[in-house]
């Protein structure tokens, strides 16, 4: 069974051709890392399966039961910008999430609070509730954003650099909360730069280069010596131990 | 020890004041406002005599036909300039966004004139609020496009510089090429903003375009929430922003083209309103409209009150002490965004 099915998308923005001909798929229960060089087209693949950018052409299916009219309920799209114009609550901002569930003259309701509320407790921030957002750090604002996501309860999450600017512990942490969400049939596209985080985490990797699919499959399928070389021109050292890793090394 | 407050400050913790309080404090804040503004005037005459005198007698002259419609203009009109500072600073996420400083105002002034100028008013008075709309919907419409809502502080600051400027330019015009000088000082003395001398006329010339303008912001009350994380979030939240610019838009234009059209331009209310307003509701856009709406009510009947008061051979103009205010304050709110400025 598949969340997404996208196929030979392709977009060209201001002439130039950003994507071309990408397919995609994305499994039940599965987290899918986009990795790829600066300016490979991975934010642009993500914002069209979030419906946020119209590709030029291919289509994009979602999983059967994801109506168009329900799209907002059901994924939550976590975009790399921390930037929040108004310095409100902590808790006010986890609780715009139930947003795509409320019609405009609607309040919050019990299933909402209570949403609101297990979302701030997984991701570790319920302490925080009465905390105005702009005096959080760069992690702990990463992690309220994470829980605003989560609060919509959706089926599948498309995250934009999720550990983007995070120290290890942080970082650590996301991944392992959105691999968390994964357990329960939900998926994930992750757009990554990380490449350990990438290959410790992903079910699947997808490996974009110049708007086309260098590579796709199991980690240690895709971040492959030869793949890295054409892609990003570095050379990774390699380790089995407790799982496959990767730690790019040397630029070629 | 440390000050408690201090200490919540210093841990960036906010606390919102409860709705039943803030709205309740409001509502009487209104009414009692709206009954004082009805209550002062040259002619002392009680609230008994003027409800229970028999009609055409002076008192009952003087409430129907001078301060009732007088006090419910500044009510709308107020209402009008409070709710639509705040949505149009929650929509470009601007806090020094307001009509007047962005320039619709002048915009809307620039229509009214031209229906002045024309004589169009003399033979259909629908025309008046009319071109009041016309020109603030064609000022938001530049400034949107001049700057966009994700424009910097600069910019959109620029961009109600420039409109203000062709909105002056355009009445000077008018102004000047006026042949008759009576017809000049009358938009002049108009353009400083007043609630005096207006009719229930004015009153029902304006409400349906303020009703639907005010419809139409409060529509977006979640939507302007959910702007918070930006347009890209907003949208991934289901929220269509083509068709919540679209309202902003028309909605403003309605809503201050008409007030305008009435009672000149009155400055700063959009400004000083949402800004004094906004840690009530703990910064949050949506809340900040509706309170906005009755904050700018309370503020413009007691100015409308305090030009009536204040002791000078002619009566003060509204929008002139509504700028004598609002200009340090604006400036005091540049100041304090200096740092974000530079």
């Amino acid at each position: 069974m598949k969340w997404i099915e996208a196929n030979q998308i392709s977009i060209s923005l201001d002439g130039f051709p950003i994507l071309e001909n990408v397919d995609l798929d994305l499994e039940k229960g599965e987290m899918l890392g986009l990795i790829g060089p600066n300016g490979a087209g991975k934010t642009t693949l993500l914002r069209i399966l979030a419906r946020l950018l119209e590709p030029d052409t291919g289509s994009v299916f979602m999983g059967d039961h994801i109506r168009a009219e329900d799209f907002s309920k059901k994924v939550s799209y976590l975009a790399q910008s921390q930037e929040i114009h108004w310095p409100i609550s902590v808790r006010r901002l986890v609780s715009l999430g139930r947003i795509p569930h409320l019609m405009p003259w609607q309040q919050l309701g019990p299933e909402d609070e209570e949403a609101i509320e297990q979302a701030m407790k997984v991701t570790d921030v319920f302490h925080l509730g009465d905390r105005s957002v702009d005096h959080l750090a760069g992690g702990e604002k990463r992690l309220v954003l994470l829980a605003r996501a989560l609060a919509t309860r959706p089926s599948i999450i498309l995250a934009d650099e999720p550990v983007q600017g995070l120290d290890p512990a942080h970082g650590l942490q996301v991944m392992e909360l959105l691999k968390q969400f994964t357990a329960s049939g939900c998926g994930v596209i992750a757009v990554l730069h990380d490449l350990t985080l990438a290959a410790r985490f992903c079910h699947r990797i997808m490996l974009l280069d110049h708007g086309k699919v260098l590579a796709v499959g199991r980690p240690n399928e895709v971040l492959t010596a030869e793949n890295l070389r054409k892609s990003y021109h570095v050379e990774a050292k390699y380790g089995t131990t407790d799982g496959f890793y990767v730690i790019p090394w040397r630029k070629l | 020890m440390r000050h408690p407050k201090s200490d919540s400050q210093s841990r960036g913790l906010i606390k919102e004041m409860s709705p039943w309080l803030l709205h309740g404090s409001l509502w009487i804040g209104l009414v009692t406002a709206f009954l004082i503004s009805i209550d002062v005037g040259n002619i002392k005459i009680s609230f008994l005599e003027m409800l229970f005198q028999p009609a055409h007698s002076d008192a009952s002259v003087v409430f129907w036909d001078i301060r009732l419609p007088r006090a419910l203009l500044g009510l709308l009109v107020g209402a009008t300039l409070g709710l639509s500072g705040a949505a149009m600073q929650g929509f470009l996420r601007n806090p020094l966004a307001e009509p007047g400083v962005l320039g619709v105002t002048g915009g809307a002034a620039l229509g009214a004139v031209l229906v002045f100028y024309t004589g169009i008013f003399s033979v259909f008075s629908m025309a008046l609020p009319l071109g009041g709309i016309f020109g603030a919907f064609l000022s938001v419409l530049f400034l949107y496009l001049l700057a966009g809502s994700m424009s910097s502080v600069q910019t959109l600051i620029l961009a109600g510089v420039s409109m203000n400027v062709i909105a002056f330019s355009g009445t000077s015009l008018a102004l000047n090429l006026s042949k008759d000088p009576y017809a000049v000082l009358d938009i002049v003395f108009w353009q400083m903003g007043s609630l005096a001398d207006r009719s229930f006329h004015h009153v029902f010339l304006i409400l349906p375009f303020i009703l639907i303008g005010w419809v139409l912001l409060l529509w977006d009350r979640r939507a302007l929430d959910a702007l918070s994380l930006g347009e890209e979030a907003a949208a991934s939240l289901g929220i269509n922003l083509k068709k919540m610019q679209l309202r902003m838009i028309i909605g403003t234009a309605f809503c201050v083209g008409a007030a305008v059209s009435v009672c000149g331009s009155i400055g700063f209310v959009g400004l000083v309103v949402p800004h004094l307003l906004r840690p009530l509701v703990a910064n949050q856009p949506g809340k900040l409209l509706v309170v906005s709406a009755l904050g700018g009510a309370i503020l413009l009947l007691l100015s409308d009150i305090a030009v009536r008061l204040i002791p000078v051979a002619v009566e003060l103009k509204l929008g002139v002490l509504t700028s004598l205010v609002g200009a340090p304050f604006f400036m005091i709110l540049i100041l304090q965004m200096r740092r974000k400025l530079l």
